[in-house]
Protein backbone atom coordinates (compact mmCIF):
# COMPACT_ATOMS: atom_id res chain seq x y z
CA UNK A 1 0.00 0.00 0.00
CA UNK A 2 2.74 2.24 1.15
CA UNK A 3 3.32 5.58 -1.56
CA UNK A 4 7.12 6.61 -2.52
CA UNK A 5 7.58 9.85 -3.94
CA UNK A 6 10.31 10.67 -6.15
CA UNK A 7 11.78 13.98 -5.23
CA UNK A 8 14.44 16.12 -6.15
CA UNK A 9 16.86 18.82 -4.34
CA UNK A 10 18.85 21.37 -6.28
CA UNK A 11 21.50 23.78 -4.94
CA UNK A 12 20.43 22.65 -2.03
CA UNK A 13 16.84 23.15 -1.93
CA UNK A 14 13.91 20.47 -2.57
CA UNK A 15 12.20 21.74 -6.03
CA UNK A 16 9.15 23.65 -6.12
CA UNK A 17 7.94 21.09 -8.09
CA UNK A 18 9.03 17.70 -5.94
CA UNK A 19 7.58 19.29 -2.74
CA UNK A 20 4.10 19.20 -4.81
CA UNK A 21 4.70 15.79 -5.62
CA UNK A 22 5.06 15.30 -2.21
CA UNK A 23 2.56 16.66 -1.12
CA UNK A 24 -0.02 15.09 -3.41
CA UNK A 25 1.54 11.74 -2.29
CA UNK A 26 1.05 12.03 0.62
CA UNK A 27 -2.78 13.26 0.15
CA UNK A 28 -3.16 9.86 -1.53
CA UNK A 29 -1.53 7.83 1.17
CA UNK A 30 -4.65 9.56 3.98
CA UNK A 31 -6.81 8.46 1.16
CA UNK A 32 -5.44 4.86 1.37
CA UNK A 33 -4.59 4.88 4.93
CA UNK A 34 -0.92 4.51 4.51
CA UNK A 35 2.56 6.13 4.70
CA UNK A 36 4.43 8.40 2.17
CA UNK A 37 7.82 8.29 1.84
CA UNK A 38 9.95 10.90 0.09
CA UNK A 39 13.20 9.92 -1.73
CA UNK A 40 15.10 13.15 -2.08
CA UNK A 41 18.21 12.99 -4.89
CA UNK A 42 20.76 15.55 -4.00
CA UNK A 43 22.42 17.12 -1.26
CA UNK A 44 20.03 18.86 1.36
CA UNK A 45 20.48 20.04 4.54
CA UNK A 46 18.61 18.74 7.75
CA UNK A 47 16.28 21.47 7.79
CA UNK A 48 15.92 20.73 4.41
CA UNK A 49 14.64 17.81 4.48
CA UNK A 50 12.37 17.98 7.14
CA UNK A 51 10.14 20.54 4.53
CA UNK A 52 9.08 16.89 3.18
CA UNK A 53 7.36 16.21 6.52
CA UNK A 54 5.72 19.78 6.47
CA UNK A 55 4.23 18.54 3.12
CA UNK A 56 3.35 15.26 4.50
CA UNK A 57 5.85 12.78 4.31
CA UNK A 58 6.61 10.44 7.38
CA UNK A 59 9.44 9.02 6.16
CA UNK A 60 12.62 10.41 3.91
CA UNK A 61 14.86 8.56 1.94
CA UNK A 62 17.64 10.42 1.54
CA UNK A 63 19.91 9.97 -1.59
CA UNK A 64 22.54 12.50 -0.34
CA UNK A 65 25.39 11.50 -2.99
CA UNK A 66 23.81 11.54 -6.58
CA UNK A 67 25.60 13.40 -8.62
CA UNK A 68 24.97 17.20 -9.13
CA UNK A 69 24.41 16.16 -12.96
CA UNK A 70 20.98 14.22 -12.83
CA UNK A 71 21.38 11.08 -14.03
CA UNK A 72 18.39 9.08 -15.15
CA UNK A 73 19.77 5.56 -14.99
CA UNK A 74 20.73 6.32 -11.53
CA UNK A 75 18.30 7.81 -10.39
CA UNK A 76 16.00 4.61 -12.17
CA UNK A 77 18.27 2.34 -10.04
CA UNK A 78 17.78 4.25 -7.20
CA UNK A 79 13.97 4.08 -7.37
CA UNK A 80 13.86 0.37 -7.61
CA UNK A 81 16.12 0.25 -4.42
CA UNK A 82 13.44 2.35 -2.94
CA UNK A 83 11.06 0.73 -4.28
CA UNK A 84 11.86 -2.62 -2.65
CA UNK A 85 12.64 -0.97 0.62
CA UNK A 86 9.12 0.51 1.23
CA UNK A 87 7.09 -2.21 -0.68
CA UNK A 88 5.43 0.79 -2.30
CA UNK A 89 2.58 0.54 -4.48
CA UNK A 90 2.02 3.85 -5.77
CA UNK A 91 5.04 5.95 -7.18
CA UNK A 92 4.53 9.69 -7.60
CA UNK A 93 7.13 11.33 -10.04
CA UNK A 94 6.95 15.11 -11.24
CA UNK A 95 6.15 15.38 -15.15
CA UNK A 96 9.74 17.14 -15.61
CA UNK A 97 12.84 15.64 -17.23
CA UNK A 98 13.07 13.84 -14.63
CA UNK A 99 9.83 12.24 -14.32
CA UNK A 100 9.89 12.02 -18.33
CA UNK A 101 13.37 10.03 -18.23
CA UNK A 102 12.49 7.39 -15.17
CA UNK A 103 8.80 7.06 -14.78
CA UNK A 104 8.02 5.03 -17.99
CA UNK A 105 11.50 2.72 -17.48
CA UNK A 106 10.49 2.23 -14.09
CA UNK A 107 6.59 1.25 -15.56
CA UNK A 108 8.14 -1.18 -18.23
CA UNK A 109 10.24 -2.91 -15.66
CA UNK A 110 7.93 -3.26 -12.95
CA UNK A 111 4.81 -3.54 -15.41
CA UNK A 112 3.20 -1.25 -13.47
CA UNK A 113 0.60 0.88 -15.40
CA UNK A 114 1.77 5.20 -15.55
CA UNK A 115 -0.28 7.91 -16.50
CA UNK A 116 2.18 10.80 -17.01
CA UNK A 117 1.03 14.49 -16.68
CA UNK A 118 -1.82 13.97 -14.33
CA UNK A 119 -3.69 16.62 -12.90
CA UNK A 120 -6.10 15.56 -10.15
CA UNK A 121 -5.89 13.32 -7.34
CA UNK A 122 -6.96 9.60 -8.27
CA UNK A 123 -10.43 8.31 -7.70
CA UNK A 124 -10.49 5.44 -5.62
CA UNK A 125 -14.66 4.93 -5.75
CA UNK A 126 -14.28 2.33 -8.22
CA UNK A 127 -10.49 1.08 -8.63
CA UNK A 128 -7.85 3.66 -9.41
CA UNK A 129 -8.61 6.68 -11.64
CA UNK A 130 -6.88 10.08 -12.59
CA UNK A 131 -7.02 12.62 -15.06
CA UNK A 132 -4.63 13.86 -17.45
CA UNK A 133 -4.53 16.55 -19.94
CA UNK A 134 -4.79 14.74 -23.89
CA UNK A 135 -5.12 16.57 -27.07
CA UNK A 136 -2.34 19.11 -25.84
CA UNK A 137 -4.84 20.58 -23.16
CA UNK A 138 -8.49 20.12 -25.83
CA UNK A 139 -9.37 17.44 -23.93
CA UNK A 140 -9.36 15.21 -20.04
CA UNK A 141 -8.96 12.09 -20.00
CA UNK A 142 -9.85 9.68 -16.93
CA UNK A 143 -7.55 6.69 -16.90
CA UNK A 144 -7.86 3.88 -15.06
CA UNK A 145 -4.60 2.02 -13.99
CA UNK A 146 -5.54 -1.92 -13.77
CA UNK A 147 -1.99 -3.01 -12.20
CA UNK A 148 -1.47 -3.40 -8.88
CA UNK A 149 1.91 -1.21 -8.93
CA UNK A 150 0.68 2.12 -9.87
CA UNK A 151 3.03 4.84 -11.37
CA UNK A 152 1.87 8.98 -11.77
CA UNK A 153 3.85 11.46 -12.79
CA UNK A 154 2.06 14.92 -11.81
CA UNK A 155 1.74 18.05 -14.41
CA UNK A 156 3.37 20.89 -12.30
CA UNK A 157 1.13 23.67 -10.68
CA UNK A 158 -1.90 21.96 -10.93
CA UNK A 159 -2.64 20.83 -8.05
CA UNK A 160 -2.64 22.61 -4.72
CA UNK A 161 -0.43 21.63 -2.07
CA UNK A 162 -1.28 21.09 1.52
CA UNK A 163 1.18 21.57 4.53
CA UNK A 164 0.62 19.18 7.81
CA UNK A 165 3.05 19.78 10.76
CA UNK A 166 4.06 15.95 10.21
CA UNK A 167 7.79 15.40 11.63
CA UNK A 168 9.47 12.91 9.10
CA UNK A 169 11.65 10.96 10.31
CA UNK A 170 14.85 10.84 7.91
CA UNK A 171 17.42 8.06 6.86
CA UNK A 172 20.06 8.37 4.31
CA UNK A 173 19.94 6.29 1.33
CA UNK A 174 22.73 5.72 -0.61
CA UNK A 175 22.18 1.97 -1.66
CA UNK A 176 22.22 2.74 -5.61
CA UNK A 177 25.29 5.08 -5.58
CA UNK A 178 27.89 3.23 -3.91
CA UNK A 179 27.70 0.03 -7.04
CA UNK A 180 26.71 1.89 -9.83
CA UNK A 181 28.81 2.62 -12.97
CA UNK A 182 26.84 4.88 -15.22
CA UNK A 183 26.58 4.28 -19.19
CA UNK A 184 26.08 7.63 -19.31
CA UNK A 185 28.65 10.70 -19.04
CA UNK A 186 26.81 13.86 -18.49
CA UNK A 187 28.54 17.55 -18.72
CA UNK A 188 27.11 20.76 -18.29
CA UNK A 189 27.63 22.84 -21.58
CA UNK A 190 25.89 26.27 -20.69
CA UNK A 191 24.93 27.35 -17.68
CA UNK A 192 22.18 29.97 -17.12
CA UNK A 193 23.62 32.56 -14.60
CA UNK A 194 20.75 34.84 -15.02
CA UNK A 195 19.67 34.07 -11.96
CA UNK A 196 16.38 34.11 -13.49
CA UNK A 197 12.96 32.50 -12.27
CA UNK A 198 12.63 29.04 -13.92
CA UNK A 199 9.96 29.26 -17.15
CA UNK A 200 8.41 25.69 -16.15
CA UNK A 201 8.29 26.53 -12.33
CA UNK A 202 7.25 29.86 -12.61
CA UNK A 203 3.81 31.66 -10.79
CA UNK A 204 4.20 34.62 -13.12
CA UNK A 205 5.19 34.65 -17.03
CA UNK A 206 5.38 37.67 -19.53
CA UNK A 207 5.71 36.30 -22.41
CA UNK A 208 6.04 38.14 -25.92
CA UNK A 209 6.22 37.39 -29.52
CA UNK A 210 6.38 39.20 -33.16
CA UNK A 211 4.40 42.27 -32.13
CA UNK A 212 7.26 43.95 -30.45
CA UNK A 213 8.92 44.38 -33.93
CA UNK A 214 12.31 43.69 -32.55
CA UNK A 215 14.76 42.37 -30.30
CA UNK A 216 15.90 45.95 -29.15
CA UNK A 217 12.53 46.59 -28.11
CA UNK A 218 12.45 43.47 -25.09
CA UNK A 219 14.05 45.75 -22.41
CA UNK A 220 10.35 47.30 -21.77
CA UNK A 221 8.81 43.21 -21.36
CA UNK A 222 12.08 42.16 -19.14
CA UNK A 223 11.28 45.41 -17.42
CA UNK A 224 7.73 44.11 -16.58
CA UNK A 225 8.98 40.81 -15.56
CA UNK A 226 11.05 42.20 -12.66
CA UNK A 227 8.26 44.59 -11.71
CA UNK A 228 6.21 41.53 -11.28
CA UNK A 229 8.85 38.88 -10.22
CA UNK A 230 8.14 36.84 -13.22
CA UNK A 231 9.38 34.58 -15.96
CA UNK A 232 9.83 35.86 -19.54
CA UNK A 233 8.47 33.86 -22.52
CA UNK A 234 8.44 34.28 -26.08
CA UNK A 235 6.59 32.81 -29.05
CA UNK A 236 7.93 30.57 -31.79
CA UNK A 237 8.50 32.86 -34.80
CA UNK A 238 10.52 34.50 -32.12
CA UNK A 239 13.06 32.07 -31.11
CA UNK A 240 13.08 30.53 -34.74
CA UNK A 241 14.46 34.23 -35.70
CA UNK A 242 16.61 34.26 -33.10
CA UNK A 243 14.93 36.88 -31.33
CA UNK A 244 14.80 34.81 -27.88
CA UNK A 245 16.45 31.92 -26.74
CA UNK A 246 14.74 28.62 -27.77
CA UNK A 247 14.69 27.84 -24.11
CA UNK A 248 12.16 30.83 -23.70
CA UNK A 249 9.80 29.18 -26.50
CA UNK A 250 6.48 28.11 -25.40
CA UNK A 251 3.93 26.48 -27.03
CA UNK A 252 2.68 22.55 -28.68
CA UNK A 253 6.40 22.67 -30.10
CA UNK A 254 8.65 24.93 -26.99
CA UNK A 255 7.50 23.93 -23.88
CA UNK A 256 3.93 23.66 -22.32
CA UNK A 257 3.81 25.65 -18.96
CA UNK A 258 0.56 26.36 -16.44
CA UNK A 259 1.32 29.37 -14.45
CA UNK A 260 -1.26 31.56 -12.46
CA UNK A 261 -0.72 34.31 -15.11
CA UNK A 262 0.20 34.29 -17.94
CA UNK A 263 0.67 37.66 -19.93
CA UNK A 264 0.53 37.44 -23.50
CA UNK A 265 2.22 40.81 -25.55
CA UNK A 266 2.31 40.86 -29.07
CA UNK A 267 1.04 37.20 -29.91
CA UNK A 268 -1.59 35.99 -32.11
CA UNK A 269 -2.55 33.06 -30.37
CA UNK A 270 -2.50 30.30 -33.35
CA UNK A 271 -3.58 27.13 -32.04
CA UNK A 272 0.18 25.81 -31.42
CA UNK A 273 1.10 28.59 -29.26
CA UNK A 274 -2.27 28.21 -27.30
CA UNK A 275 -1.35 24.18 -26.89
CA UNK A 276 1.67 25.27 -24.90
CA UNK A 277 -0.26 27.94 -22.60
CA UNK A 278 -3.77 26.50 -22.45
CA UNK A 279 -3.18 25.53 -18.59
CA UNK A 280 -2.21 28.80 -17.14
CA UNK A 281 -5.14 29.90 -14.85
CA UNK A 282 -5.02 33.32 -16.25
CA UNK A 283 -4.62 34.63 -19.20
CA UNK A 284 -4.10 38.79 -20.22
CA UNK A 285 -3.23 39.85 -23.68
CA UNK A 286 -1.87 42.43 -24.81
CA UNK A 287 -2.68 42.81 -28.88
CA UNK A 288 -2.94 45.83 -30.85
CA UNK A 289 -5.23 43.75 -33.58
CA UNK A 290 -9.11 43.69 -31.91
CA UNK A 291 -9.23 40.37 -33.76
CA UNK A 292 -5.98 38.10 -32.12
CA UNK A 293 -7.31 34.95 -31.49
CA UNK A 294 -6.15 34.91 -28.42
CA UNK A 295 -8.60 37.06 -27.26
CA UNK A 296 -10.89 34.17 -27.29
CA UNK A 297 -9.03 32.40 -25.03
CA UNK A 298 -8.19 35.16 -23.09
CA UNK A 299 -9.51 36.37 -18.90
CA UNK A 300 -8.54 39.64 -19.54
CA UNK A 301 -7.80 41.48 -22.85
CA UNK A 302 -6.38 44.93 -23.79
CA UNK A 303 -6.85 46.19 -27.14
CA UNK A 304 -3.49 48.46 -27.77
CA UNK A 305 0.24 49.04 -28.84
CA UNK A 306 2.47 47.32 -26.98
CA UNK A 307 5.09 50.14 -26.62
CA UNK A 308 2.52 51.97 -25.21
CA UNK A 309 0.68 49.75 -23.02
CA UNK A 310 3.69 47.72 -21.16
CA UNK A 311 5.37 50.60 -19.68
CA UNK A 312 1.75 51.90 -18.73
CA UNK A 313 1.22 48.19 -17.25
CA UNK A 314 4.81 48.18 -15.43
CA UNK A 315 3.87 51.31 -13.93
CA UNK A 316 0.56 49.92 -12.29
CA UNK A 317 1.84 47.05 -10.73
CA UNK A 318 4.72 49.08 -9.15
CA UNK A 319 2.16 50.98 -7.84
CA UNK A 320 0.29 47.85 -6.90
CA UNK A 321 3.67 46.95 -5.61
CA UNK A 322 3.90 49.67 -3.07
CA UNK A 323 0.68 49.82 -1.81
CA UNK A 324 0.77 46.09 -0.79
CA UNK A 325 4.31 46.40 0.99
CA UNK B 1 24.18 2.95 -38.78
CA UNK B 2 20.95 1.10 -38.47
CA UNK B 3 18.44 3.37 -37.30
CA UNK B 4 14.60 2.47 -36.19
CA UNK B 5 12.16 5.90 -35.72
CA UNK B 6 9.42 5.31 -34.19
CA UNK B 7 6.00 7.21 -35.53
CA UNK B 8 2.80 7.49 -34.31
CA UNK B 9 -0.14 9.04 -36.19
CA UNK B 10 -2.33 11.90 -34.46
CA UNK B 11 -4.95 14.34 -35.72
CA UNK B 12 -4.16 17.28 -37.37
CA UNK B 13 -2.80 20.50 -34.89
CA UNK B 14 -6.52 21.69 -35.73
CA UNK B 15 -8.50 19.22 -35.16
CA UNK B 16 -11.61 20.44 -33.21
CA UNK B 17 -11.74 17.55 -30.70
CA UNK B 18 -14.91 15.44 -29.70
CA UNK B 19 -15.77 12.51 -28.45
CA UNK B 20 -18.60 9.72 -28.95
CA UNK B 21 -20.03 5.97 -27.32
CA UNK B 22 -20.67 7.83 -23.95
CA UNK B 23 -17.25 10.08 -24.17
CA UNK B 24 -14.97 6.94 -23.97
CA UNK B 25 -14.01 7.18 -27.38
CA UNK B 26 -12.30 9.74 -29.34
CA UNK B 27 -14.41 10.89 -32.72
CA UNK B 28 -12.21 10.35 -35.86
CA UNK B 29 -15.46 11.67 -38.09
CA UNK B 30 -13.68 13.75 -40.83
CA UNK B 31 -10.32 13.83 -38.40
CA UNK B 32 -7.26 14.85 -40.77
CA UNK B 33 -4.27 12.38 -39.45
CA UNK B 34 -0.47 13.75 -39.54
CA UNK B 35 2.81 12.42 -38.69
CA UNK B 36 3.41 13.34 -35.36
CA UNK B 37 5.66 16.12 -35.40
CA UNK B 38 8.22 15.39 -33.07
CA UNK B 39 8.37 11.85 -34.92
CA UNK B 40 8.24 13.41 -38.56
CA UNK B 41 9.88 16.76 -37.91
CA UNK B 42 12.93 15.80 -35.51
CA UNK B 43 13.09 12.00 -35.25
CA UNK B 44 12.63 10.82 -38.48
CA UNK B 45 14.53 14.07 -40.42
CA UNK B 46 17.98 13.56 -38.02
CA UNK B 47 17.61 9.90 -38.78
CA UNK B 48 18.04 10.35 -42.24
CA UNK B 49 20.74 13.29 -42.15
CA UNK B 50 22.79 10.44 -40.16
CA UNK B 51 21.87 8.21 -42.90
CA UNK B 52 23.30 10.68 -45.59
CA UNK B 53 26.49 11.19 -43.86
CA UNK B 54 27.30 7.97 -42.31
CA UNK B 55 25.22 5.26 -44.34
CA UNK B 56 23.16 2.55 -43.54
CA UNK B 57 19.20 2.26 -43.36
CA UNK B 58 16.14 3.90 -41.78
CA UNK B 59 13.57 1.96 -40.62
CA UNK B 60 9.87 3.35 -39.18
CA UNK B 61 7.99 1.63 -36.97
CA UNK B 62 4.23 2.33 -35.88
CA UNK B 63 1.45 0.35 -34.30
CA UNK B 64 -1.66 0.82 -35.51
CA UNK B 65 -4.69 -0.96 -37.88
CA UNK B 66 -4.40 -0.36 -41.77
CA UNK B 67 -6.29 2.91 -41.15
CA UNK B 68 -2.60 4.35 -40.40
CA UNK B 69 -0.57 3.31 -43.62
CA UNK B 70 -1.26 6.85 -45.49
CA UNK B 71 1.14 8.28 -42.63
CA UNK B 72 3.29 5.48 -42.98
CA UNK B 73 3.37 6.66 -46.72
CA UNK B 74 4.29 10.23 -46.13
CA UNK B 75 7.48 9.21 -43.17
CA UNK B 76 8.49 6.93 -46.35
CA UNK B 77 7.85 9.51 -49.18
CA UNK B 78 10.19 11.97 -46.82
CA UNK B 79 12.75 9.34 -47.20
CA UNK B 80 12.96 6.39 -44.48
CA UNK B 81 13.73 3.01 -46.68
CA UNK B 82 11.11 0.65 -44.85
CA UNK B 83 8.17 0.34 -42.59
CA UNK B 84 6.70 -2.03 -40.44
CA UNK B 85 3.52 -1.75 -38.45
CA UNK B 86 2.55 -3.39 -35.75
CA UNK B 87 -1.35 -4.58 -36.30
CA UNK B 88 -2.86 -4.01 -33.32
CA UNK B 89 -4.91 -0.67 -31.49
CA UNK B 90 -2.35 1.10 -30.13
CA UNK B 91 -4.46 1.33 -26.52
CA UNK B 92 -1.96 2.53 -24.63
CA UNK B 93 1.66 3.61 -24.18
CA UNK B 94 3.21 -0.07 -22.74
CA UNK B 95 1.38 -2.16 -25.19
CA UNK B 96 3.06 -0.17 -27.86
CA UNK B 97 6.02 -0.21 -26.37
CA UNK B 98 6.75 -3.59 -25.43
CA UNK B 99 5.35 -4.68 -29.02
CA UNK B 100 8.74 -2.41 -30.37
CA UNK B 101 10.57 -3.38 -28.56
CA UNK B 102 10.01 -7.50 -29.27
CA UNK B 103 9.92 -6.47 -32.51
CA UNK B 104 13.61 -4.79 -32.43
CA UNK B 105 15.43 -7.30 -29.88
CA UNK B 106 18.05 -9.01 -31.88
CA UNK B 107 18.13 -6.72 -34.75
CA UNK B 108 20.91 -4.91 -34.25
CA UNK B 109 19.75 -0.92 -34.45
CA UNK B 110 22.33 1.34 -33.66
CA UNK B 111 20.00 4.02 -32.83
CA UNK B 112 16.01 3.69 -31.92
CA UNK B 113 14.36 7.42 -32.08
CA UNK B 114 11.10 8.99 -31.48
CA UNK B 115 9.28 12.58 -31.28
CA UNK B 116 9.26 13.55 -27.21
CA UNK B 117 5.83 13.09 -27.16
CA UNK B 118 2.62 12.74 -29.32
CA UNK B 119 0.57 15.61 -29.50
CA UNK B 120 -2.87 13.41 -28.57
CA UNK B 121 -2.41 11.73 -25.66
CA UNK B 122 0.86 13.56 -24.44
CA UNK B 123 2.53 10.47 -23.05
CA UNK B 124 6.17 11.05 -23.39
CA UNK B 125 6.47 7.04 -22.33
CA UNK B 126 7.13 4.89 -25.06
CA UNK B 127 10.72 5.36 -25.86
CA UNK B 128 11.82 5.32 -22.27
CA UNK B 129 9.86 2.00 -21.71
CA UNK B 130 11.46 0.63 -24.97
CA UNK B 131 14.86 1.20 -23.99
CA UNK B 132 13.86 0.11 -20.28
CA UNK B 133 12.39 -3.41 -22.02
CA UNK B 134 15.82 -3.49 -24.38
CA UNK B 135 18.19 -2.75 -21.25
CA UNK B 136 19.45 0.25 -23.09
CA UNK B 137 20.34 3.54 -21.95
CA UNK B 138 17.91 6.45 -22.94
CA UNK B 139 17.89 10.22 -23.38
CA UNK B 140 14.99 11.99 -23.32
CA UNK B 141 14.37 15.78 -25.10
CA UNK B 142 17.71 15.35 -26.98
CA UNK B 143 17.57 18.65 -28.76
CA UNK B 144 20.94 17.98 -30.65
CA UNK B 145 22.18 14.75 -32.20
CA UNK B 146 25.56 13.73 -32.72
CA UNK B 147 27.71 10.57 -33.80
CA UNK B 148 31.08 10.15 -32.90
CA UNK B 149 32.40 6.52 -33.07
CA UNK B 150 30.31 4.07 -31.39
CA UNK B 151 29.07 6.90 -29.00
CA UNK B 152 25.92 9.52 -29.43
CA UNK B 153 26.42 13.02 -28.28
CA UNK B 154 22.83 14.19 -27.24
CA UNK B 155 22.11 17.69 -26.06
CA UNK B 156 19.19 18.35 -24.02
CA UNK B 157 18.08 21.54 -23.33
CA UNK B 158 17.04 21.86 -18.98
CA UNK B 159 15.97 24.97 -17.08
CA UNK B 160 19.08 25.86 -15.67
CA UNK B 161 21.10 25.53 -19.12
CA UNK B 162 22.11 22.32 -22.04
CA UNK B 163 23.69 19.31 -20.55
CA UNK B 164 25.82 17.54 -22.87
CA UNK B 165 24.98 13.89 -22.64
CA UNK B 166 27.05 11.09 -24.18
CA UNK B 167 26.05 7.58 -24.23
CA UNK B 168 27.55 4.06 -25.86
CA UNK B 169 25.39 2.87 -28.65
CA UNK B 170 22.86 1.17 -29.21
CA UNK B 171 20.58 3.74 -27.03
CA UNK B 172 17.41 5.29 -27.35
CA UNK B 173 16.84 8.55 -27.90
CA UNK B 174 14.02 11.17 -27.86
CA UNK B 175 13.49 14.16 -29.75
CA UNK B 176 12.73 17.94 -29.21
CA UNK B 177 13.00 20.66 -30.87
CA UNK B 178 16.23 21.53 -32.51
CA UNK B 179 17.21 18.05 -33.18
CA UNK B 180 16.46 18.99 -37.48
CA UNK B 181 14.60 21.35 -39.85
CA UNK B 182 11.45 19.70 -41.12
CA UNK B 183 11.60 18.08 -44.87
CA UNK B 184 8.90 18.31 -47.19
CA UNK B 185 8.72 15.35 -49.24
CA UNK B 186 8.90 15.96 -52.90
CA UNK B 187 7.00 13.93 -55.83
CA UNK B 188 10.05 11.71 -56.33
CA UNK B 189 10.01 11.02 -52.64
CA UNK B 190 6.55 10.51 -52.75
CA UNK B 191 6.54 8.21 -55.97
CA UNK B 192 9.38 6.08 -54.07
CA UNK B 193 7.28 5.46 -51.00
CA UNK B 194 4.44 3.62 -52.68
CA UNK B 195 6.87 1.04 -53.67
CA UNK B 196 8.53 0.98 -50.06
CA UNK B 197 7.58 -2.11 -47.96
CA UNK B 198 5.39 -2.26 -45.17
CA UNK B 199 5.80 -5.35 -43.19
CA UNK B 200 3.01 -6.10 -41.03
CA UNK B 201 3.53 -7.76 -37.78
CA UNK B 202 0.97 -8.64 -35.26
CA UNK B 203 1.11 -6.83 -31.58
CA UNK B 204 2.20 -8.89 -28.48
CA UNK B 205 1.09 -6.87 -25.57
CA UNK B 206 -1.77 -5.69 -23.53
CA UNK B 207 -2.59 -2.46 -22.04
CA UNK B 208 -1.62 -1.67 -18.03
CA UNK B 209 -4.14 1.47 -18.29
CA UNK B 210 -7.35 2.70 -20.17
CA UNK B 211 -9.35 5.56 -20.57
CA UNK B 212 -13.10 5.62 -18.80
CA UNK B 213 -13.98 8.78 -19.78
CA UNK B 214 -13.19 11.90 -21.84
CA UNK B 215 -14.28 15.49 -20.91
CA UNK B 216 -14.02 19.19 -22.90
CA UNK B 217 -12.69 20.91 -20.25
CA UNK B 218 -15.12 24.31 -19.28
CA UNK B 219 -15.46 26.44 -21.77
CA UNK B 220 -13.98 29.87 -20.95
CA UNK B 221 -15.83 32.76 -20.78
CA UNK B 222 -15.42 36.08 -22.57
CA UNK B 223 -12.59 37.82 -22.64
CA UNK B 224 -13.02 41.13 -20.26
CA UNK B 225 -11.75 44.26 -22.19
CA UNK B 226 -9.81 46.93 -20.04
CA UNK B 227 -9.27 50.63 -21.38
CA UNK B 228 -5.09 50.90 -22.25
CA UNK B 229 -4.91 54.10 -20.38
CA UNK B 230 -6.13 52.21 -17.37
CA UNK B 231 -4.05 49.94 -16.64
CA UNK B 232 -4.43 50.38 -12.88
CA UNK B 233 -7.98 48.19 -13.12
CA UNK B 234 -6.49 45.79 -14.68
CA UNK B 235 -3.99 45.20 -11.84
CA UNK B 236 -6.68 45.22 -9.81
CA UNK B 237 -8.39 42.87 -11.36
CA UNK B 238 -5.68 40.80 -11.13
CA UNK B 239 -5.59 41.25 -7.58
CA UNK B 240 -9.46 41.19 -6.40
CA UNK B 241 -11.10 39.16 -8.97
CA UNK B 242 -8.73 37.23 -10.15
CA UNK B 243 -6.40 36.44 -7.05
CA UNK B 244 -3.10 35.66 -8.86
CA UNK B 245 -1.26 38.39 -7.54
Amino acid sequence: MAILIFAESTNGKLKKASLESISYGARIAKMLGTEATALVCGEASAEELAKAGTFGAQKVLHASQMPSNFDPQLASTLVLKAVEKTGAKTIIFSHDYAGRSVAPRISAMLQAGLVSGAVSLPDLSAGFSVKKNVFSGKAIAEYVIHTDVKIISLLPNSVPTEQTNTVASIETFNDATSEYVSGLNITKKAIDNSGGILLTEAELVVSAGRGMKGPENWNIVEELANTLGAATACSRPVSDIGWRPHHEHVGQTGIAIRPNLYIAIGISGAIQHLAGVNGSKVIVVINKDSEAPFFKAADYGVVGDAMDVIPKLTEAFRKFKLQNA
Amino acid sequence: MKILVCISQVPDTTTKISFVDNDTRFNEDKVQYIVNPYDEWYALVRALELKETLGGNVTIITVGTSAVDAVIRKALAIGADDAVRIDMDPSDAYSVAKSIADYATGKGYDIILAGKETIDYNGSEVPGMIAALLNLPFIALGSKLDIEGNSAVVEVELDGGIEVIKTTLPAVISAAKGMAEARIPNMRGIMAARTKNIEVIPGTASALVGVKKFTLPNAKSAVKLIDPDNMDQLVELLHSEAKVI
